[in-house]
């Protein structure tokens, strides 16, 4: 019996200790929407009957130009992703079916990306990027982290899961090597592209050091350069405004992620164990 | 793949082929890897011995003299500082509560699913949203921190421009942005722990501490050591909600290495000062990356 008692309070322990922690966790988010969605005066006025409104999600769109920003950032994440896909699926391959000169030094020299990020050579890439002539496009966010290490990494680990049989079998069926990749491969990898995919577009979604540097238009900037500029104190936007337009700008992923759940918290595992 | 087929046709013989073949799918990623990862390293190290160009004075190679004027920096050790406090600040609570989090949500608790995705949702708002929301618990006399205390009859406090507080704010909210995204690794290694370890540590009537302390924190390590890794690369690596919540102030009193490295490059134009700053940044990195490698290989071996 004393047991038993002793057993069910301390689970009563936890229950109560997940959801303070989850209420705790949460508030700062639940009160942006708080924010957003009632008038300013509201703002540290918690009363249950005040008002609703869309006004300063109407305003916040019109102070700033979020719909460049969408689409930069839309542009951006397409064509990072898009471009990852490709290029470490390739390299991927290569490693693990190629036994090509310098292999494993070439493979240790990929791993040093995941050391020395591009995150980091803000002041050098600067540099290259003007001796390219292009400073201030969506193409030079872009290109440092098109070649990721991490993606190699992820894909030559699945890759080398692929059963020799499957691929015998393509081959007597008479496929070419880029056809055992596109037919045999890919496939099996299909899961490992969602999760890296999506964390992939997270990462890309809210970057901003490097972002910040390259650009200097309203044509470039991604949400999260933009979103640093509007809610700047020198530009005097009310709060609950400000509040607003940080809700619209995370509103995409937020929202992808509420109905993903499983799949985005899945992938992030998936990606860190590998 | 008409260039592929004229190698393969051209090319006797299936060694070389096997090169050319590998090379050629790997040459966009190594063009791309070389142009923008190990070209900016290298050329960063040697920026590092020369001077900074000034209008028609080209750079000249002038030795260890950057070091020399960064050891001497004050500014450089009180920012090299805060980035310490910062990662002591961040880590080791950060690791606890992710722990306790993944421990939390990985019974079977009412309600475990609501809880995992507000411990988790933190993790995919960009940095620069969290910091403009925390701003405003900072604020003045209007922020929530404020109105909280001036409950209990506290007078206003500005939390973000005092050198004494500065930091404690960025370090707690970035211990919420971040426990979440570690809480998932954690998540991961306990659902790998057999359930019979558990019945049977219980069965020889052990508590759950015991439990805990005993068998699940040793299985954690090498998720331990993984984290603790990556918490220490993010702590020099984030530096995003500065440029929200302080711009590094007052005082220099928030002030973090690569923030730091941004200002002496693109507020001041002082690219070997930077590119010295960067090369101390990437030691730190490579120097983390590398124990973390050192550790994990061996300590485990399972895989």
């Amino acid at each position: 019996m004393m047991q038993q008692s002793y057993y069910s309070l301390g689970r009563l322990t936890e229950i109560i200790g997940t959801w303070l922690l989850a209420i705790l966790w949460a508030l700062p988010l639940l009160y942006a929407f708080w924010s957003a969605f009632h008038p300013a005066e509201f703002s540290t006025r918690f009363d249950l009957l005040a008002p609703l409104t869309l006004k300063n999600f109407a305003n916040a769109w019109g102070v700033a130009p979020f719909p460049r920003y969408f689409l930069n950032t839309f542009v951006l994440v397409t064509m990072i992703l898009v471009a990852q896909f490709i290029i470490c699926t390739l390299a991927a391959y290569a490693f693990v079916r190629f036994a090509f000169l310098g292999r494993e030094v070439v493979f240790v020299l990929v791993l040093v990306q995941l050391m020395i990020m591009p995150d980091v050579l803000i002041v050098e890439n600067y540099r290259i990027m003007s001796a390219f002539g292009l400073v201030d496009t969506i193409l030079a966010i872009g290109l440092p982290y098109m070649a990721s290490a991490f993606g190699i990494f992820l894909l030559r680990q699945t890759f080398k899961t692929v059963p020799k049989e499957l691929e015998e079998a393509a081959r007597v069926e008479g496929a070419s090597t880029m056809q055992i990749l596109w037919k045999v491969y890919i496939p099996l990898a299909r899961p490992v592209y969602l999760a890296y995919g999506l964390v992939s577009v997270s990462y890309h979604w809210n970057n901003f050091l490097w972002p910040l540097v390259i650009t200097n238009s309203v044509e470039t900037r991604p949400l999260t350069v933009g979103l640093a500029i509007f809610a700047a104190p020198e530009s005097g936007v009310d709060w609950s405004i400000i509040t607003a337009g940080t809700l619209l700008a995370v509103a995409p992923l937020l929202i992808a992620f509420l109905l993903f759940q499983r799949q985005f918290v899945q992938s992030f595992m998936r990606a860190g164990i590998k | 793949m008409p260039v592929s087929r004229l190698l393969m046709s051209r090319v006797r013989g299936v060694r070389l082929q096997t090169h050319v073949y590998g090379w050629l799918l790997l040459l966009p990623a190594a063009v791309l890897l070389v142009t923008f990862t190990h070209y900016p390293t290298v050329a960063t190290v040697i920026q590092s011995f020369f001077s900074t160009a000034k209008g028609t004075r080209a750079a000249e190679f002038v030795g260890l003299e950057n070091y020399q004027f960064m050891l001497e920096d004050d500014l450089f050790w009180q920012v090299l500082g805060n980035n310490v406090v910062f990662a002591l600040g961040t880590i080791p609570a950060s690791i606890a509560l992710a722990m306790l989090m993944a421990m939390l949500v990985n019974e079977s608790i009412p309600g475990r699913g609501l809880a995992r995705m507000a411990y988790f949702t933190p993790t995919i708002l960009p940095m620069v949203a969290v910091a403009n929301i925390w701003l405003f618990f900072y604020t003045p006399d209007y922020g929530l921190l404020d109105q909280i205390r001036g409950l209990f009859g506290f007078g206003s406090h500005n939390w973000l421009g005092d050198p004494n507080t500065v930091m404690g704010c960025i370090i707690v909210m970035t211990i919420w942005k971040e426990a979440g995204f570690f809480m998932i690794f954690y998540l991961a290694a306990l659902q790998a722990i057999p359930p019979e370890l558990r019945e049977a540590t219980m069965l020889e009537g052990a508590g759950k501490w015991y439990y805990f302390r005993r068998v699940v924190f040793p299985l954690l390590m090498p998720t331990t050591v993984f984290v603790l890794v990556n918490a220490v690369i993010n702590s020099f690596k984030l530096v995003d909600q500065l440029f929200i919540l302080t711009k590094g102030g007052p005082d220099n009193a928030s002030n973090l290495l690569l923030y730091y490295i941004y200002q002496v490059a693109f507020d001041y134009w002082d690219t070997a000062a930077a590119a010295t700053l960067t090369v101390v940044l990437l030691a730190i990195l490579v120097t983390a990356s590398v124990s973390q490698f050192y550790f994990l290989e061996r300590r485990t071996h399972y895989q």
